[in-house]
């Protein structure tokens, strides 16, 4: 197999007018721009629309992007910028529970020390082998998430964005971002507790 | 009144709370310490600690759905007519 091209080379290619880089780049990122665009818009129709004009935009702003950023928070940001002004909104969740716990109270015991053993069980969620039974269960834990987590965790631990790209490209404080990114990743370790017990393991 | 005084120990239900920011090495250095002096002490909060970075790494294998040939074809036909159209609207932003 031949190596996969960078994004930078794909990029040169795509300034000079090149389809098939255009085509690699889309095939590379649709589907978690339209994972993204779904925790702005409505409905998986409204976010094809968004994602298909920054695409557009791709195509026409490629002369202008510097490079200061990665290209991918460069392509983020056009797509949030399209969702945010696209006009509709999902009526969406924007304040802080503060009493959200990262784990049910019930785990705990009046001195907040855990009532039963806490399970050791990284093996088998990091074994790739079970990637597979494991990558269902915590794709739909992520688009259960509410929007704004999602956000932060698609771009955090799905794309891997530093976080001071994410603080940019969704246009949130450091510090919203380690809560919204804290709350996130609480839930799906909840899920995937879940999950290995009702598996038996 | 003695400034040098250690901060109160964690129980496991604060702990648990520091987590995420912990593995993002993103606490000030007094949370980290006493996060680590319970870490040591408490093989369940350990384990939790495993767990968390377990999820996460987990997450980051979440793939992309694949691109159908359809909408490769779709994209091809969208990128030329961009492309003969191409009246830059300035909106894009540089980076």
């Amino acid at each position: 197999m031949l190596p996969m091209e960078s994004d930078a080379e794909l990029l040169v290619r795509l300034r000079d007018g090149d389809e098939q880089a255009f085509v690699l780049l889309v095939a590379r990122y649709q589907g978690s721009l339209l994972r993204l665009a779904r925790t702005f818009v409505p409905s998986d129709s409204v976010a094809e629309e968004v994602v298909q004009d920054t695409w557009m935009g791709v195509v026409r702003g490629v002369d202008r992007f510097e490079g200061r950023s990665s290209f991918k928070t460069w392509l983020f940001r056009i797509l949030v910028n399209r969702a945010r002004t696209s006009g509709v909104r999902e009526h969406r969740h924007v304040s802080f529970d503060p009493t959200e716990p990262s784990v049910s109270p019930e785990r705990f015991d009046r001195s907040g020390s855990w009532v039963e053993p806490v399970v050791p069980w990284e093996s088998e969620v990091d074994d790739r082998l079970s990637a597979a039974a494991w990558g269902p269960v915590l794709r739909a834990a992520v688009d259960g998430l509410p929007g704004r987590q999602r956000e932060v965790v698609l771009l955090r631990d799905v794309e891997g964005l530093p976080s001071a790209e994410v603080c940019s490209v969704l246009d949130i404080t450091e510090g919203n971002q380690r809560v919204l990114l804290h709350r996130g990743r609480s839930k799906l370790r909840t899920v995937l507790e879940g999950e290995r017990r009702a598996r038996g393991q | 009144m003695n400034l040098m005084r250690r901060r109160a120990d964690l129980v496991c239900q604060q702990a648990v709370e520091l987590v995420s920011d912990y593995l993002d090495g993103a606490l000030d250095r007094s949370d980290r310490k006493r996060l680590e002096r319970h870490l040591r002490a408490c093989a369940n909060c350990a384990a939790y600690l495993e767990q968390m970075r377990a999820t996460i790494a987990a997450t980051g294998r979440i793939t992309p759905e694949d691109l159908s040939p359809e909408a490769r074809q779709e994209f091809t036909d969208l990128y030329r007519a961009w492309r003969a159209d191409d009246t830059t609207t300035g909106d894009e932003r540089a980076d």
